[in-house]
């Protein structure tokens, strides 16, 4: 790779972004999300190292995108539901 | 049976109980324990092969390197699988009692820690980043919900609070293994230290993010906001399997990259700067667990402060401390098992855990409180303690490298965990006030009270055995492969 990748630069901008999000946000879905956004800047990046093989992408970083995205769902729907059971609980407190 | 299927089976049967337990809808305690018994029995049967070869190896779908998924025992995997199996079954006797008449906790209980306990297994077995990425979010993903078990809203914060931790922290690890695997283009432990090339920017740079996202998952100062509410919240049972096992398999990792793939992008500076953090987490827990008014919080920040001691084999990196680092390992989480067990029979007696509210409970809860003390010797390190060989190690370490500002540490650390444990001794043993306050709790039962006092003995065991386990942890160098 000659130059600065385009898509490298967005990499390192949406994990830049991802983490800017987690320190300064306080609400939990803020915090999920920016975390998902640091995590898709780390697939890119995975995808990017893809190429570095001449003939045609290494398949091995594709394979650990995929299972990363998995992680990342599940990870992220059992937080929503964490979210959810914070948010009834305080609204049982009020009433 | 060949040996090779040891590994595999330490995997498989855990997750294969665990979906069972799901499947069947009516907790199976019974299950469990025959399963985490089990385990301890395979465990066992790893040593002779590990003693005599060095390392087992189960090739996944017999596929050679570099395609091949291994498991691999060697002597530090075999050390955290033996912890973890004596713990597991500690754990489980007790967890049998605690939650015998609560059907829907014991159901999630019985489903979520055998497969917490294989995916405990599979990371230390694991010989690959990206594998080690998976079963470190396995863990996280089976592990937050037992925090959840404490009842309805008490601690879905810290749960929450835990889990946006923890998934950052394997994202930072993941973004290491990416520009790692760019350099290298391989995974495997064993292939990295050579195919990495000396001292680039993307190397250090992947080193490093790969060793701050451990740090936050393993609690380390300045990342441990997340873990006293979290320990100290959670049901007993799960406080022992979360401070004892699940912030110590981090806390693993770190030292089996940093003496294997990550050798030759270290630095002596890095080194220091991981031993400064431990040593600030050693007084800034203790310190904390000192000021706890409340005996679960004591006994969490108290982990804070241990985790601190397995750092310090960073800067001094000779064997001595490598050695000190993992006993310390073993020893502490032999200790909290049973300091959290204990403690959690005094919260059932008490209905509560009031630091200043505990007088007079020596009658009553004499078992758990001997466990409780006899953990504590270990924490402190007195002799003849696991805890004891673990500094007496570290403090070997220090001197055969001339660096004493370590020696300082350790020594501040034992006097400060003396200072916190004595403290919740002297509030136990003395006598009540006149009018002694209404105790809903019960008694606990004999099961939960001995569960907690066989895991302190074993801790205290831990000094006396020590040579024999050493020789199967071996040196750093040959630790790493």
């Amino acid at each position: 790779m000659t130059g600065i990748e385009p898509l490298a630069v967005a990499a390192a901008g949406l994990m830049g972004i991802g983490l800017y999000g987690f320190c300064l946000c306080r609400h939990a879905v803020r915090r999920l999300l920016s975390i998902n956004l640091f995590g898709n800047g780390v697939f890119l990046a995975l995808i990017l190292i893809a190429r570095r093989l001449p003939d045609g992408p290494d398949p091995v970083p594709h394979a650990m995108v995929l299972t990363g995205i998995v992680i990342a769902v599940s990870a992220t729907a059992f937080g929503l539901a964490l979210v959810r059971r914070q948010a009834r609980t305080r609204g049982d407190d009020e009433t | 049976m060949r040996p090779d299927v040891l590994p595999v089976m330490l995997v498989f049967l855990p997750f294969l109980a665990g979906l069972l337990q799901f499947i069947a809808g009516r907790p199976a305690p019974r299950l469990g324990n025959v399963l985490v018994g089990v385990n301890l029995l395979l465990v066992l049967a790893l040593i002779p092969g590990v003693a005599d070869e060095g390392a087992i190896v189960a090739n996944l779908g017999g596929w050679s390197e570099p395609l091949a998924i291994h498991l691999l025992a060697d002597g530090l995997a075999l050390l955290m699988l033996l912890l973890t199996a004596l713990l597991a079954v500690a754990v489980s006797l007790y967890a049998m009692a605690a939650w015998r008449d609560q059907h829907h906790d014991a159901l999630r209980f019985w489903t979520l820690w055998p497969l917490l306990l294989g995916s405990l297994n599979a990371l230390f077995l694991s010989r690959d980043l990206f594998n080690i990425y998976v079963t470190l979010e396995l863990v996280t993903l089976a592990a937050i919900p037992l925090v959840l078990l404490a009842g309805p809203g008490k601690t879905v914060d810290a749960a929450l609070r835990y889990l946006l931790f923890a998934l950052l922290g394997s994202l930072i690890y993941l973004a290491g293994v990416a520009l790692l695997y760019a350099q290298a283009g391989t995974l495997d432990l064993a292939l990295l230290a050579d195919a990495l090339p000396d001292s680039t920017l993307a190397g250090s740079l992947g080193a490093s993010l790969i060793i701050v996202g451990i740090l936050i998952k393993a609690a380390i100062l300045p990342f441990h906001v997340w873990l006293p509410a979290a320990h100290g919240g959670a049901p007993a049972a799960v406080s022992a399997i979360l401070s004892a096992l699940v912030v110590k398999a981090a806390a693993y990792l770190l030292l089996r990259l940093w003496s294997g793939p990550l050798d030759p992008l270290v630095t002596p500076a890095a080194g220091q700067l991981l031993g400064a953090l431990g040593a600030l987490a050693i007084l800034f827990g203790s310190w904390q667990a000192f000021r706890q008014e409340r005996l679960k919080l004591v006994v969490a920040y108290s982990t804070v402060a241990q985790l601190g001691y397995m750092l310090l084999f960073f800067p001094m990196a000779v064997t001595a401390a490598w050695q000190g680092a993992v006993y310390h390992g073993l020893a502490h989480g032999l200790a909290k098992g049973a300091l959290f067990l204990a403690a959690g029979n005094i919260l059932l007696y008490l209905g509560h855990d009031r630091l200043r509210e505990m007088r007079g409970i020596d009658r009553p809860l004499a078992v758990s409180l001997l466990a409780f003390g006899l953990a504590g010797v270990s924490i402190m390190g007195l002799p003849p303690s696991g805890g004891f060989t673990a500094k007496w190690l570290l403090l070997t370490a220090s001197v055969e490298t001339g660096q004493w500002w370590w020696t300082i540490t350790l020594l501040l650390g034992g006097l400060l965990a003396a200072a916190y444990v004595f403290r919740v001794l002297r509030l136990a043993f003395l006598q009540p006030p006149e009018n002694v306050p209404d105790r809903p709790g019960m008694v606990p039962p004999p099961l939960m009270a001995w569960s907690a006092t066989v895991l302190a003995v074993l801790a205290i065991v831990l000094g006396v055995v020590s040579a024999p386990l050493l020789e199967l942890l071996g040196s750093p160098v040959g630790g790493s492969e």
